[in-house]
């Protein structure tokens, strides 16, 4: 990590260091006095270099090439960025079913989602997984076909809540005990054509698996995109072991990459992990029809976003899609089978969990019954859905995100600290090197959800650009996006990147400036105006 | 629990936001120096946030001067000293060249602080913004950019353009354009020129009387002082009123090699490459001593706070520029060999301290190298061949701040046409 950084850095102080030298001497350059300096030099270098080992290998930060990926494989290390350890890892790899009973579809979890969707169902309703629940009103006129938002379980609607000027924020379904699953029409993935393939996925609520750039919308109806883009591993703190979520089911996959590849005129491209911790899933190493590129590097190198940047670069006026790998099996599930399976492998994760561990459950789960039995008594808790940079925070009485496999517990940081700024009473995580702890120990830590200082203007620079590992200008970017510069926005590539890229960003930043919320408006600004 | 008590005072005292806007603003920021808040993420967007904050940041650059402020403290005694022939011994006198130094400097932090807090406490009051901590640097570095000498009221006019003008006119802290710190210095400069240029102000306590230097009649305080010392026996201030040493002229290493080059400076054997080195020689008070600047420098690097790559471009631009005077040899200034350039002035302080200021430097990497390049360049050129000027930095680095966003508008301009490809 930096390494060019810490080599310059101690070749100044070399040099620096080596001036006295020769001041003390008289300003003479006699060689006696030369092979002094040079002596030391050497012996100061080689000390830096031994310090240097030692933070590399804590970082973990081996870019050279693993054994397993083949030797004419597509590899791209990575260097930016930073892999954040904290406390609440799973141990082991047991999934275990989970107890839930209620699930919701959340409208505000789609991006571009129109406040007030046509809603279909009513309290009282009952529904097979798979039924439509509702669609986005403002993708609709009559000649388009409607874009379903379907039930993830069989059951009983027992409520649709609303929230702010009445905008529907959840349809919360009561699971039954023996699942149903609507019987989807039947389609031939050979023979159909691309329209009839849009249509079955608009109807059957595949489509809604699948979100494009830019902007992190679900795609639009009648687009095709130039590529379409997987990351089989993710690099978010604690997140969970994609190989794990394809075990058991790697036909479906396989199946789910097959008609994707029907959808686009360009290829799919498939993300592995090249970081050489754990070989990558035989149901992705050995898909067929898919082209590989294998990444290595902190995080954030495991975002889809990243991996687009260092395939194939997203330009103006493109779109590209991408897919998780739960996401992939769902849609392979809709064909093999023809049943909406929205089942997900969650992993739990977090310092206030009794056991972090893996869970058997659908998309939607209601957060308190996750957890049930499982939260530290005694210490107030953050549940967010997602990782802990850019999940949610959310209540036992909301759901899991609709597109999200990992819920995080933390502690709440509504505490004052006593001169915390330069004393600080707890370890915390920091990517800076003005903690002497942090420099040496890479973790895991406890975490918090104290801001650890107040939000302030922009005044260092440089930080963001360290922490995203893409040819940007990050902070330009986000100035431009503050003085609402549509041109510059996008010319400095706003539409590469969506909340999760910059997510670390955020997290780094000494002025504790919100740059997801920032980014979030750009995009809606460039989203309008195109 | 002790902790928990002070917390409840702190809040007991809390003034009213409504009614004393002012005290509560000042309220705010001294709550914020004892406690770190306990604001959490909001609910959207991330949802821990780094250890790291401005007031660390910018505590960081002050603990970072805190050598220089050291040596600047006793080394405004030494030459005091010197100066009069008296104690001309490093170690001789030391409590009365570090008494002397104190009496010197402690009245300029003390304004510095008084009058820049005072604005900022001000401003941010009438914002209704919570005070940035942008000024605990600023308030720091001015004193050492000074000269010993400065009457303090010119040093308080200073900070009041250079905050109010400088800063809070363009909204505060990590809006400005230019230095702070060097503004105010440019404002001495300009406005009041005879008390920071020339041979006779970087010496303290010297004055003319007819046609013959001579040393100024001590203070109250420096009596108090001498009681002290009288108790324990050692050496005191006296009266004061000597005359100069013969071999006086208060001339800097850098006015001297403007004359006649190397040799001229080498002649006087006060200006001995170890004293250069070390910082016994007169100058603005914290710019003298390299070693103490560069392991600031150093501290400023390690903990990633200053950016290595402004000061790495900017001593190659210097050393270059250096080098093509070498070549160039129109004046004995110019033949000055350029690794000795590093020896005399404020080089060091200027690259450690002033140009790596994030906010007025230029914000990308590639936009950092050139600006730092710039700077070298631009500074060497004013020192050696503007007679006028006896030192380049501060203008070449305000110039450079003023050129930082055509840079970046250059690197972003690239970067555009990069990704149209």
């Amino acid at each position: 990590m930096r390494n060019g950084r810490y080599k310059i850095q101690s070749l100044l102080a070399l040099l620096l260091l080596a001036a006295p030298a020769f001041a003390s001497a008289g300003g003479g350059f006699t060689v006696k006095n030369g092979i002094t300096i040079a002596t030391v030099a050497l012996a100061v270098f080689a000390l830096l270099g031994v310090v240097l080992q030692m933070v590399r290998g804590q970082n973990g930060g081996a870019s050279k090439k693993p054994a397993y990926v083949p030797q004419n494989a597509r590899f791209i290390s990575l260097k930016k960025g930073h892999d954040l350890s904290i406390v609440g890892e799973i141990e082991g790899e047991e999934v275990e079913e989970a107890a839930v009973n209620t699930f919701a579809v959340q409208p505000p979890d789609i991006v571009g989602m129109s406040p007030i969707p046509k809603v279909l169902v009513e309290v009282g309703d009952t529904v097979k997984a798979g039924d439509p629940l509702f669609f986005d009103k403002r993708f609709y006129r009559a000649d388009e076909p409607r874009l379903m938002y379907v039930a993830p379980v069989s059951g009983e609607v027992i409520a649709i809540n609303r929230g702010a000027k009445r905008s529907i924020v959840e349809v919360v379904i009561l699971k039954d005990k023996e699942m149903q699953y609507r019987e989807m029409p039947e389609i031939n993935l050979e023979k159909a054509s691309r329209e009839e393939l849009y249509t079955y996925l608009h109807d059957t609520g595949g489509w809604s698996l699948i979100r494009q750039r830019p902007y992190n919308t679900p795609a639009h109806i009648m687009d095709v995109p130039r590529d379409i883009f997987i990351s089989t591993f993710s690099t978010a703190p604690l997140a969970p072991d994609q190989n794990l979520l394809v075990k058991g089911r790697e036909e479906l996959f396989q199946k789910g990459l097959d008609v994707l590849a029907k959808m686009t005129d360009g290829k799919v491209y498939l993300g592995l992990d090249g970081r050489g911790k754990k070989e990558p899933s035989k149901a992705f190493t050995e898909a067929q029809g898919v082209e590989k590129t294998w990444f290595s590097g902190p995080h954030p190198c495991g975002n889809v976003g990243i991996q687009i940047h260092h395939t194939k670069r997203l330009k103006v006026h493109q779109q590209v899609w991408t897919l998780g790998v739960q996401e992939v099996i769902s849609l392979g599930a809709l064909f093999a089978e023809r049943r909406y399976k929205a089942d997900r492998i969650v992993a739990l994760t977090g310092e206030l969990l009794k056991k972090p561990r893996y869970v058997h459950t659908w998309q939607g789960a209601n957060l308190g019954e996750l957890l049930k039995d499982n939260l530290l008594e005694g210490k107030k808790a953050r549940i967010i859905s997602g990782d802990v940079l850019s999940g949610r925070g959310k209540k036992a009485e909301n759901f899991l995100g609709f597109y999200d496999e990992q819920v995080t517990v933390i502690e709440e940081g509504d505490y004052f600290e006593l001169f915390g700024w330069l004393l600080p009473s707890k370890p915390r995580p920091s990517v800076s090197h003005a903690y002497l702890r942090n420099a040496l120990k890479k973790g895991p830590y406890y975490v918090d959800t104290n801001t650890h200082g107040e939000q302030r203007a922009f005044v260092m620079t440089g930080q963001y650009e360290a922490m995203l590992p893409m040819k940007m200008l990050v902070q330009p970017l986000f100035k431009s996006i503050v003085v609402n510069d549509y041109d510059e926005m996008e010319g400095l590539g706003v539409f590469e990147l969506v909340e999760e890229d910059v997510a670390l960003c955020e997290f780094a930043c000494t002025s504790k400036q919100p740059l997801q919320k920032i980014l979030r408006r750009g995009l809606d600004m460039m989203h309008e105006q195109s | 629990m002790k902790e928990q008590k002070l917390l409840k005072f702190l809040k007991r005292i809390e003034p009213d936001k409504q009614k004393h806007p002012f005290w509560h603003t000042v309220y705010d920021g001294m709550f914020t120096f004892f406690y770190t808040p306990n604001a959490v993420t909001p609910m959207q967007g991330v949802q821990i946030r780094d250890r790291i904050d401005l007031k660390r940041t910018m505590i960081f650059v002050v603990l970072a001067l805190q050598l220089a402020y050291l040596l600047g403290t006793y080394n405004i005694g030494q030459q005091h000293f010197q100066a009069l022939g008296q104690y001309t011994g490093l170690w001789e006198g030391w409590h009365l060249k570090l008494a002397y130094g104190l009496i010197k400097l402690v009245p300029l932090f003390v304004v510095s602080y008084a009058v820049g807090l005072g604005i900022e406490f001000f401003t941010a009051s009438r914002k209704g913004h919570p005070i940035a901590e942008g000024y605990l640097v600023t308030g720091a570095l001015i004193p050492l950019i000074m000269p010993p000498d400065l009457p303090l009221w010119i040093l308080a006019l200073s900070i009041v353009f250079a905050v109010w003008i400088g800063k809070e006119a363009f909204g505060g802290t990590g809006m400005n354009v230019f230095n702070i710190a060097l503004l105010a210095r440019a404002f001495v400069f300009f406005a009041y020129p005879q008390t920071i240029s020339g041979d006779e102000v970087w010496i303290s306590g010297i004055e003319k009387v007819g046609m013959a230097y001579q040393g100024m009649d001590y203070g109250w305080i420096h009596g108090v002082f001498d009681s002290l010392f009288r108790s324990l026996g050692w050496a005191e201030f006296g009266q004061g009123g000597a005359p100069v040493a013969d071999a006086f002229t208060g001339a800097t290493p850098l006015a001297l090699a403007a004359k006649g080059g190397w040799e001229a400076v080498t002649s006087v054997p006060q200006y001995s490459l170890s004293n250069m080195w070390w910082g016994f020689i007169p100058g603005s008070i914290g710019e003298t001593s390299k070693p103490l600047i560069l392991a600031g420098a150093l501290f400023l690097l390690i903990t990633g706070i200053a950016n290595w790559r402004i000061m790495v471009s900017m001593f190659l631009g210097a050393a270059f520029m250096g080098f093509v005077f070498n070549l160039w040899g129109a004046t004995p200034f110019m033949e000055v060999p350029w690794q000795y350039q590093f020896f005399m002035g404020g080089f060091f302080f200027a690259m450690a301290f002033m140009a790596t200021d994030p906010v007025t430097a230029a914000g990308t990497n590639t936009g950092k190298w050139v600006y730092g390049f710039m700077i070298g360049v631009l500074g060497m050129f004013i020192r050696v061949v503007n007679v006028a000027y006896p030192e380049g930095w501060m203008l070449a680095i305000l110039f450079m701040n003023a050129a930082a966003p055509l840079i970046d508008h250059l690197v972003k301009r690239s970067n555009i046409n990069w990704r149209k490809q």
